[in-house]
């Protein structure tokens, strides 16, 4: 099965929510009124899209109504994809091109920051990269056993402290560690945070400080990891976390699960940090790197 | 935890508030804004319009225009409404005439199950019982080391193994573990799965009928967007639910979760959770949590929490330092050990009404109460007795021995004054201020 069949598979969810509901309400052929475009609203908002992103589509949908150049489901279907499209287009992928390249991941807790970076590990040991895995996540109970398991399973060094040690002493040595063993990529984990918790984000800027000391440009990627079943509190996150450390890029978790994956639309259009990856299954396989046009086409075909 | 939602509403009804008499565009354009409050909240937008519908119709009409105050009784409308959707009133768990009280926790991944079931297990120690935590999350990485690990800080046993790879099996042993140990109740952590995968929530409920539980809580990130619903509908069906656990209140999400979840599964919110920390798990109370919403501020959970840091008989003595005037260095540290007990400050501040607005921009680091204790600890018994001997070579001394600046141990003498004086009108009558003995 390829990737975009997967995908889909994986999408159905999101599409039963979103299109199979505007389907519903517009059967093909059918008339648009106002009604209907509040409609959509409901079913847009009701995805997690979040307001602005929802409100500027209808008004478009509106204008275009009185215009007249919407007259039935397929205009409006081929208007609300291309919609959707715009705010997702302009996406770059990891940067990967330095040696050792740096990823920071970071995020609120139980959003699968340490799951992410295993499946994220496995992804470039087996492109036959050499990785590194810093468990700078020392203060959660069984963090570093945890991401510990993962890089035996994956073939991934790692670089550790006690638990409760200094986060950014366990980065710097884990820099350290792969310059000195001309390693490719290292990935540092970190504890999980509310982004209103001042002193944790705090701690997270001494982190990235810490890194630049032993590798003056990195972090390479700053990646904040996004629940897809957290509602519009992502956009929060994602001001919060790009206020503090400049995010690069932006990991959705969990999109098998829930019936939404309006949150990408809401992040990107108000904060416009590009997606990089999701996961899409509790499999090793399941981090995929995030292509807009395959996502916005297996919501519509 | 619901500022944003509060100050919306807020800015509404002052609007309202204006005006004398209440007319019906006038609801409608305080209801539009608390749709939109609403949903940006996070609240099911089913939900939202049931609200909404329910709201309207008691808002206009008689009922309004003949009172006097038209705005309060909206708000007093809105807040009923809440109060009634978040649950009525507060429900406790339920433990069993027959122990051992079974409790299954189960949620979505990283909904936080096992660090409630840590929270929980404390709270039942603390009640002088015998609590036991199993660790039936055989699939995540490490969460049997995670639950361990959190038991040996509360003291707390946990059955475990890590040769079993069947949650059944781990579950009938730990069972009659707790029968010979008379262990009571028995927290039962799962692994986290997907509403939507069958075959794991076929196997959760083949451990359900296992454990038999007594309450089966089901645990829901306070984040959680419109899908809560669907989520907790499914676990609801599938599973059978007793309760609701909302972690992670203590971020800046609106909540609307809470909202949603009752109305749609009929069943309570029992529990939050307001921190990393295991004590931060707190009994939810939906009438405190409405007012909190509309901006009322959340003074019944503070003094309840004033209460458990605080004994009776240590407050008399508080007072009657007061009114003597030889309260101490020693009295402050004592304090700020019992405010710190209380909870993370910030909690506490923001169940104060009105201290939405304030919080904002303040930014409150524990570490500063760390210092405080530290310069306290630096003084001689004798100066912390009578801070006036604290002369400049004793202030250097003081700052060497606890790591501070001079800058610092000054401030904190300074602030110390200031809460004396305070005091002292305290005890004449002349009204209570917040003394300023805050770091911040």
């Amino acid at each position: 099965m390829g990737f975009f069949d997967k995908l889909k598979e994986k999408l159905t969810k999101t599409k039963q929510t979103i299109i199979e509901k505007i389907e519903a309400i517009v059967p093909v052929g059918k008339k648009i009124d106002e009604t209907t475009i509040e409609e959509i609203e409901e079913i847009l908002i009701s995805s997690d899209v979040g307001i602005k992103a929802t409100e500027q589509i209808t008004e478009l949908l509106k204008k275009r109504v009185k215009e007249g150049a919407l007259k039935d489901y397929n205009d409006l279907k081929l208007l609300l994809r291309d919609e959707l499209y715009k705010i997702l287009e302009d996406n770059t992928s990891l940067n990967l091109s330095n040696k050792p390249s740096v990823i920071l991941v970071v995020g609120v807790n139980g959003v699968g920051k340490t799951t992410t970076i295993g499946k994220l590990g496995h992804k470039f040991v087996s492109k036959g990269k050499s990785v590194v895995f810093a468990a700078s996540d020392t203060f959660r109970a069984a963090a570093i056993e945890q991401l510990e398991i993962w890089a035996n399973r994956v073939g991934a060094d790692l670089i550790k402290h006690k638990s409760g040690a200094d986060p950014a002493a366990v980065a710097f040595d884990a820099l350290e560690h792969a310059k000195s063993k001309n390693k490719d990529i290292v990935i540092v984990d970190t504890a999980g945070r509310l982004h209103t918790k001042f002193p944790l984000m705090e701690e997270l800027k001494k982190i990235s400080r810490v890194m630049k000391k032993s590798i003056p440009e990195s972090p390479h990627e700053t990646l904040l990891i996004l629940d897809a079943t957290t509602g519009q509190n992502a956009i929060r996150q994602a001001a919060l976390f790009n206020e503090a450390l400049g995010l690069t890029g932006i990991v959705v978790t969990k999109l098998d699960g829930t019936a939404k994956g309006g949150v990408i639309f809401a992040v990107k259009k108000e904060i416009g940090i590009p997606i990089k990856l999701i996961g899409i299954g509790e499999g090793v396989d399941d981090l995929k790197e995030f292509n807009p046009k395959e996502f916005v086409d297996a919501l519509f075909d | 935890m619901f500022e944003a939602l509060s100050d919306k509403l807020e800015a509404i009804f002052k609007k309202l508030k204006g005006k004398g008499i209440l007319k019906e565009e006038d609801v409608d354009v305080a209801l539009k804004e608390i749709r939109i409050a609403l949903l940006e909240a996070d609240v099911n937008f089913k939900v939202v319009k049931s609200f909404i519908d329910r709201v309207r119709q008691k808002s206009i009409g008689k009922e309004i225009l003949e009172s006097l105050s038209p705005a309060q009784q909206v708000i007093k409308i809105v807040y009923d409404e809440l109060c009634e959707l978040l649950g009525g009133s507060s429900a406790k768990i339920q433990l069993s005439p027959n122990p051992p009280t079974v409790i299954m926790m189960v949620g979505l991944h990283g909904s936080g199950k096992t660090t409630t079931s840590a929270k929980l297990a404390r709270i039942f120690k603390k009640e002088g019982r015998r609590p036991m935590l199993v660790a039936a999350d055989l699939q995540r990485p490490a969460a049997i080391e995670q639950l361990i690990t959190l038991g040996k800080q509360i003291d707390v046993p946990v059955f475990h193994s890590f040769d079993l790879k069947d949650p059944r099996k781990l579950c009938q042993e730990a069972l009659k573990k707790a029968k010979i140990d008379r262990m009571d109740p028995v927290i039962v952590d799962t692994a986290g799965r997907m509403h939507v995968d069958e075959e794991l929530m076929q196997e959760l409920q083949y451990v359900k009928e296992i454990l038999n539980p007594n309450e089966v809580l089901f645990v829901a990130d306070a984040m959680t967007g419109q899908d809560a619903v669907n989520i907790a509908k499914s676990f609801n069906d599938k599973i059978g639910i007793d309760g609701i656990i909302l972690t992670k209140m203590d971020g800046d999400a609106r909540g609307g979760a809470a909202l949603s979840i009752k109305e749609v599964t009929g069943k309570p919110i029992k529990l939050i959770g307001v921190g990393e920390k295991l004590d931060a798990l707190e009994e939810f109370y939906p009438d405190r949590i409405a007012k909190r919403i509309l901006g009322m501020g959340d003074v019944l959970s503070l003094i309840e929490q004033a209460q458990k840091a605080f004994d009776q008989k240590e407050a008399e003595k508080l007072k009657e330092k007061i009114e003597k005037e030889d309260f101490t260095f020693d009295d402050l540290k004592e304090q700020i050990r019992k405010m710190r007990k209380m909870g993370p400050l910030e909690n506490i501040l923001s169940m104060l009404p009105g201290a939405n607005k304030l919080l904002k921009d303040i930014k409150i680091d524990e570490k500063e109460f760390v210092k405080v204790e530290a310069i306290i600890n630096s003084m001689t018994l004798e100066e912390r007795k009578n801070p006036k001997i604290i002369n400049a070579s004793r202030r250097i001394r003081i700052a060497k021995g606890s790591g501070t600046t001079v800058t610092d141990v000054n401030r904190l003498i300074k602030q110390f004054n200031e809460m004396k004086k305070m005091m002292k009108k305290f005890k004449h009558g002349k009204g209570f201020k917040l003394p300023k003995i805050f770091p911040f």
